[in-house]
């Protein structure tokens, strides 16, 4: 039985086109999937994504546990910052990637992927030798992104709360369209935005997003869906679980070096990473852009080297509506994974050139 | 979703409409385009070349997606609509009408027969 988000009925009142995805009924696009990303490039969009997981960690061991985890340095956390992290399993591949907000002194919100509620639940619970308090509330609460250059100013007309004095990968709480919600300045699109947590039996959630809509209109707010979400992070070079990083890779070879932080003591999986450091990564996952406007790379086509070797794989693709030409990432040999270097995807009958290009592929 | 019930339909969602000169004009259904989503390019094989039912004679590209397209029939594509060169997005604006794909000589005018109707079409997408 498929779950549905708080939203679904207004979703099927928008035009939302509805498809399986983690498990729920989500909304894959309404007007189309170029309107709604060039809404939120030049003006607002707004994403249910109430299919993301919650849990909430807390106590005296509660940075102990998220410290064992994931990958990242929670130290470095105060209450109101949040930080970009993943988890893995001790072979070094990836549970999942994730956001730690630090809500106040011992108490901790882990945000995870949709389709990896269940999967990571069990697996922090596994490692929580400590005894830190760990509850999953992912059922309980409501997940709206507002993206997009407009969304503060969409977003400012329905709270009291300063939202210039939340600065980015930090957050707030505070009463917006009258429910307390956790304000958050992160998103996946690579525009200015906010997300908007808060716990929807006890709010009115459809008073919310028509609020939402009715201070968004004189911007040309439009509602986003799935397929929007995709093409924008893409753009961006964010990795997507399931697509660009697995249960397969590792955040050393993933672009994911950066959150990995070795000197912070010991955590799942260091030594086994720390190895693979020493003895040198055999690929790399790398962002690339179709030479001609003709290609569109997908997840799973083959990359090749000018001769035809098989140098690597497509993880995502898609027709980038900004540039509008093929971009994606792969995993590529380390020999080959040089930037402005050319590699080939195999699609269908052809051999399609791709420049590798550091993302993200719009300027930002 | 439209579904004219003067055209034929194959379970892959392509339409069929029958030029009663033994050719047929051939494109994918409204059903199909709003799957697809907005589409960037369409690729057509060249003229000329012969079909049997369901090789594939062309791609869709959409921004999300690719499919493929399967000749419905036996048969040799004579002409292929060149607007669609420039303008994709025909296919999700018109799709039975300025988003046509190709036109095709019939070789085996019984297979028309083995078509869905637009009944039958609409009880496998509904």
């Amino acid at each position: 039985m498929l779950k549905r988000t708080p939203f679904f009925d207004l979703h099927n009142q928008t035009g939302g086109k509805i498809v399986e995805f983690a498990g729920y009924e989500m909304p894959v696009q309404y007007k189309g999937i170029k309107v709604e990303h060039a809404a939120v490039r030049h003006a607002v969009g707004v994403f249910d994504v109430s299919h993301m997981g919650e849990f909430f960690i807390s106590g005296d061991k509660a940075l102990e546990l998220i410290q064992k985890v994931t990958v990242n340095d929670a130290s470095k956390l105060f209450p109101g910052k949040a930080q970009y992290s993943c988890m893995c399993y001790a072979d070094g591949g990836i549970v999942d990637d994730l956001i730690v907000y630090m809500l106040a002194e011992n108490e901790y919100m882990l945000v995870v992927n949709g389709a990896n509620v269940d999967k990571d639940f069990a697996w922090i619970k596994s490692q929580n030798t400590m005894g830190a308090e760990l509850v999953d509330r992912s059922d309980d609460y409501a997940l709206l992104a507002v993206q997009g250059p407009k969304a503060k100013a969409t977003l400012q007309k329905l709270t009291d709360t300063n939202l210039d004095e939340i600065g980015f990968y930090s957050f707030k709480t505070g009463e917006l369209a009258g429910v307390s919600m956790i304000i958050s300045a992160t998103g996946y699109t690579g525009e200015p935005g906010f997300e908007l947590y808060f716990e929807h039996k006890n709010a009115d959630e459809a008073a919310v997003w028509n609020a939402i809509f009715e201070a968004g209109e004189e911007f040309g707010i439009e509602p986003c869906g799935l397929g929007a979400r995709d093409t924008l992070r893409l753009e961006m070079g964010f990795a997507l679980y399931g697509n660009d990083i697995t249960q397969s890779t590792h955040p050393l070879e993933s672009r994911l070096g950066w959150i990995t932080k070795f000197d912070k003591g010991e955590f799942v999986a260091k030594e086994t990473l720390l190895a693979k450091k020493e003895a040198g990564l055999k690929r790399r996952l790398v962002g690339f852009v179709m030479e001609d406007q003709r290609s569109i790379p997908r997840n799973g086509y083959t990359i090749t080297d000018a001769e035809g070797n098989d140098i690597g794989f497509v993880t995502s693709g898609t027709m980038s509506i900004t540039l509008g030409k093929g971009i994606g990432m792969g995993f590529v040999s380390t020999d080959h994974a040089k930037d402005g270097g050319t590699i080939h995807i195999s699609i269908r009958k052809k051999s399609a050139p791709a420049t590798i290009t550091k993302p993200p592929f719009i300027s930002k | 979703m439209s579904t004219p019930s003067d055209l034929k339909y194959t379970p892959e969602h392509e339409w069929v409409r029958d030029n009663g000169d033994g050719t047929v004009t051939i494109g994918i259904t409204d059903f199909a385009q709003g799957e697809l989503g907005d589409i960037v390019f369409v690729e057509l094989e060249d003229p000329g070349t012969d079909y049997s039912k369901d090789d594939t004679f062309g791609t869709v590209e959409a921004v999300k997606t690719v499919s493929d397209l399967y000749a419905p029939i036996d048969g040799e594509v004579i002409e292929l609509n060149e607007e669609l060169e420039d303008n994709p997005e025909l296919v999700n604006d018109d799709p039975y009408g300025a988003g046509w794909m190709i036109k095709m000589k019939v070789a085996d005018a019984g297979q028309l027969d083995s078509l869905l109707s637009a009944d039958e079409y609409q009880d496998i997408t509904s």
